[in-house]
This record gives C-alpha cells, structure tokens and sequence, in this order.
C-alpha cells in the first residue's frame, strides 16, 4: 500500500488548476441535486479520472466545466481556478462519438477550430496540424473523409484536433469507449503520450482505463453523488496491466457494484 | 491449368453480364422502347385514329419536322422552370434561416407557409395572370410558388436537426452564432436540403405549364393547348414528350450534381 501513498503525494505535489469545494449541480425546478458536497482538486499537467455508474452526473460535471450546461441547471459552490480567463475559453473537448465534420477531410477536421473564434490559420499553424497528423499515425490518410476511415482512425483524427486546439485544460467524455479492445488501448497509449503536458479529466466507466492513465481517480457515488477519492497503482501512464491493476480493479468495482445495489 | 482457365472466363463472363444489366442508361433507353414499342403495337390492333393516339412514328415524325417551333416553346418553358427554381430554392432557404434564427417569428411565417401549400396552384394561376401579365413572370412565380414549401420545409429540418454533439464542439471552440450557421448547421443541412431539391426540380415544370395552360401566348404547355384545340395530337405528344425528356434530364442532373457536392452522403 505504500506504493500508493506515493503516487496519490506525487500528484499532489503538481500545482492545482482548478479546485472544487462544496459544490453542488442540480436542475433548477428539482429539490434533489444531482450532484452534493462535491470536493475536487485537478492538479496541473496530470490525468484526473473521474468513475461512477451511468446517470451518477459526471457528464453533467464535465459539461459544466467546458460552459455547455443547459440553462436548467444550476451550479453552486466554490471554484478557484489558476487559469486566466474564462474556464470555458482554456478547454479542448473530446466526446464519445469522434465529432468529425463529415464534409471536411482529416486535414480540415484537424484545423476546424481556426473557423471559429477570431483565428486564423497561418501556414507555421498548417505544418503543426501535419505533423500532428503524422503522430497519429495518420499521414497517408490526410486527404481522406471521415466516411473512409475506421473508427480507430476516426478518434485519432478527434485527439489530432483536440491537440491542435492547444489549450490547457482537456477534457474527455468517455473517448474510447466505442472502440474494440486492441484498438481502445492503443489509442489510450498514443493519448497518454501526446496530451502529457496537458491537464486532462477523463470521464469513463471502465475502471481499467482509469487504473492505466490516471494520476488521480475520484469515484462517485450515492445520490446524489459524492466524489470519494481512490488510490492508483504505481508508475507512469500508461501502465501495462499487472496484477496491481487487477487487484485494485477488483476492488474499485466492488465499489462501484455496492452503489448499483443502494440504488 | 485449364480448369482454372475456364472458371476465370466464367467468372469474367458473369462480371461482364452484370455490369451491362446495371448499367442505368442502357436501361432506361430499353425502357423507353418498349414503351414505345408498345404504343405502336396499340396503335395498330386497336386502329385508333391518329387524333386521338397518334402513333410514335407519327409523333417523330412531327418533331422533326416543327423543331424549331418546338425549340422555340421548349425555350420559353426552361427559362420559366429555371428561373422558378432559383427564385423558389431561395425563397425556401431564407425562410428556412429566418424561422431558424428569429424563433419568435416562426409563428408568423409558418401560416404563410402552409396557406402557399394548402392554396391550390390552379385557384391562384388566374389572379397571378391578373397582376403579372401573361408574360413569362407569371409562371416563374407559380413554379417558384410549387416548390417553395417542399424546399422551406427540408432546409428548415435539415437545419434544425444538427446533431448536438457538433454545436457543442464549436462552443467549446468558442464559435459565435454566424460562424456555427456557416460552418456547422449550413453543411450538415446540405443533404436534408438535397432532397427538397430532387422533389422542386421535379416539380416545378409542373408549375411552369399549369401556368402557361392558364394563360400565356408561348412555352411547351401553351403549344400543348393550341395543338390539342385544333385536333393536332401528334404535336401535343411531341411537345409532352420533350417535356417528358427535360423533366427527366433535368432531374438526373441535379442528381449527379447534387451526390458530387455533397460526396459524403452515400
């Protein structure tokens, strides 16, 4: 177990970007929150994963930190942020599905944040989204269209243009969760290695994925849900699956089948 | 060795005899000629009178030798249908954007819209001649009238049922309203809008001649009229057969046209 301790200090010890204390989320005509006491800390350029069975709020939670919440919900509690601007102007967003433009090709899906905003996209900024490109693995493909490439190659495109956003703060809604098992972790190893000096939480609900490239995981729990705090295994991201895992893997859905049973 | 050779003939053969039986332009023109061969096998066990069915031989006949009256009218219609569609197509999508923008306005465009559906076209050719004369306007507004609510209603649920997820992303992007339309609703409504496009370029022709029977001292429907008053019948066939053929050849190019642009729809 001291293994543990030290890699829940070693994360502690990075700055944090974004604290969360007391806070709660809930839908403005409902008594019940969705989510209370939540308490939070995303430490700088290291994985925050956050667990918890489907409906438990962790989408809600991650769409409020990228400024998509409804208007029906309300937000409530302390935040402190070490960004500078808005929350949501320091995040790079990437969903389940891969979002790509069906009328763009890899290239301009990889560019489609310059559309946007008051960006341009100048030629150093085309030879980064290339390059780019050619860390995914995908240089032969440049000019295909979505509709031509394999789910895989689809999500590589996503984090190719997750990169190129070039923000801070990235956050991840279950992105590998459509995809089969070999390539699943193959993306989780090509994404542990790109987006390592980035801020990353990552929302899924497989614990193996949250025990390879997390520095920190928070569970949630009950109802309305509360984040609870749980060890990882040594070692850097991504970690190759050992008995450690397994143990702690076993133990985290123990966790997460008691709170399927009190619901 | 010879066995494998005659099985790479057989299956060549099989690809060759399946390519030719898909191929659509061979097909339509057996199409065509079984139609008209059996027009021409009515004509003669029945022995109807050529004024009431001329036979085909008769009708091409008649297109050869009054083409250019026929050109001339076939003219005069294209130029309505076209101008039809352009004026309908964009009166279409910026109704379509106007609902989509300013949702307090829908409630007043949508009975508009509806009334220019429900209002049969033939009811209000007459007063259309009345105020646009019977020249050519008046029939480039009855096509346009015809195909402006199928075109405002696909390019508004097009535009309406972009997928969330896209606009997320752009607001993640920080992408203002205008440039989300532009860059988001407008292509990812690209396909919806298609389809109301294959059923104007269908349709229009339709409000072309309703207008021109109504009305008017040129085009394919007023040749059609005046042939069919003086028991011309194989030049009435002559003028619905070209008809016939624009139709048809207008639709499959905007067909094409319309699968080209819109490449990852297939």
């Amino acid at each position: 177990m001291k293994t543990h301790n030290l890699a829940v200090t070693l994360s502690m010890t990075n700055p944090v970007l974004i604290e969360l204390k007391n806070a709660s989320l809930g839908y403005k005509d409902s008594q019940q929150p969705i989510l209370s006491d939540l308490n939070m800390r995303i430490s700088k350029q290291r994985w925050t994963s956050i667990l918890g069975r489907s409906g438990c709020g962790k989408t809600t939670l991650l769409r409020f930190l990228a400024g998509l919440l409804n208007d029906d919900l309300d937000w409530q509690g302390d935040m402190k942020s070490s960004l500078s601007g808005q929350l949501h102007q320091n995040v790079a967003y990437m969903a389940q599905q891969d979002l790509l433009m069906p009328w763009l090709n890899v290239m301009d899906n990889v560019c489609l944040s310059f559309k946007f905003g008051n960006l341009i996209l100048s030629e150093k900024d085309k030879q980064k989204a290339v390059q780019l490109i050619d860390q995914v693995g995908l240089s032969n493909q440049r000019h295909h269209f979505p509709n031509q490439l394999s789910g895989g190659m689809r999500q590589r495109v996503a984090l190719a243009r997750t990169l190129m956003q070039n923000k801070p703060l990235v956050l991840m809604d279950e992105p590998f969760s459509a995809l089969d098992a070999v390539t699943r972790y193959q993306l989780q190893n090509l994404s542990a290695t790109l987006l390592q000096d980035k801020t990353v939480v990552l929302i899924t609900h497989d614990p193996q994925e949250a025990l390879r490239l997390a520095d920190h995981i928070y569970l949630m729990l009950g109802s309305p849900s509360q984040t609870h705090s749980f060890p990882v295994p040594y070692g850097h991201a991504p970690r190759s699956l050992n008995g450690e895992i397994a143990e702690l893997q076993q133990k985290l859905i123990e966790q997460l089948e008691r709170d399927h049973v009190g619901n | 060795m010879l066995e494998i050779n005659v099985l790479d003939a057989t299956t060549e053969a099989h690809i060759a005899k399946k390519k030719k039986t898909i191929h659509p332009l061979l097909q339509g023109l057996l199409t065509a000629c079984l139609l008209f061969g059996l027009w021409q096998l009515i004509v003669v066990v029945f022995a109807f009178p050529p004024f009431i069915l001329p036979s085909p031989h008769a009708v091409m006949m008649k297109l050869i030798l009054r083409i250019d009256v026929l050109l001339f009218h076939t003219w005069i219609t294209t130029q309505e249908i076209v101008l039809g569609l352009i004026l309908g197509l964009t009166m279409g999508l910026f109704f379509a954007l106007q609902m989509l923008l300013f949702e307090p306005l829908k409630r007043w465009l949508l009975p508009i819209l509806i009334a220019s559906q429900a209002i049969p076209v033939f009811a209000i050719a007459p007063i259309l001649m009345l105020w646009l004369g019977y020249g050519i306007a008046s029939k480039v507004v009855m096509a346009a009238l015809i195909i402006f609510f199928p075109v405002t209603t696909c390019c508004y649920d097009g535009l309406r049922s972009t997928p969330s997820g896209y606009i997320d992303l752009a607001k993640t992007m920080s992408a203002s309203k205008w440039q989300t339309l532009r860059h988001i609703r407008l292509p990812a409504a690209l396909p919806a809008l298609a389809s109301g496009i294959r059923v104007a370029v269908v349709v229009a022709p339709i409000g072309a001649v309703v207008g021109e029977w109504v009305g008017s001292s040129a085009g394919l429907g007023y040749l059609m009229l005046q042939a069919n008053a003086r028991m011309m019948i194989d030049e009435m066939f002559a003028a619905l057969f070209i008809l016939a053929l624009f139709s048809i050849t207008l639709y499959f190019i905007t067909d094409r046209l319309l699968k080209r642009a819109i490449h990852w729809q297939l």
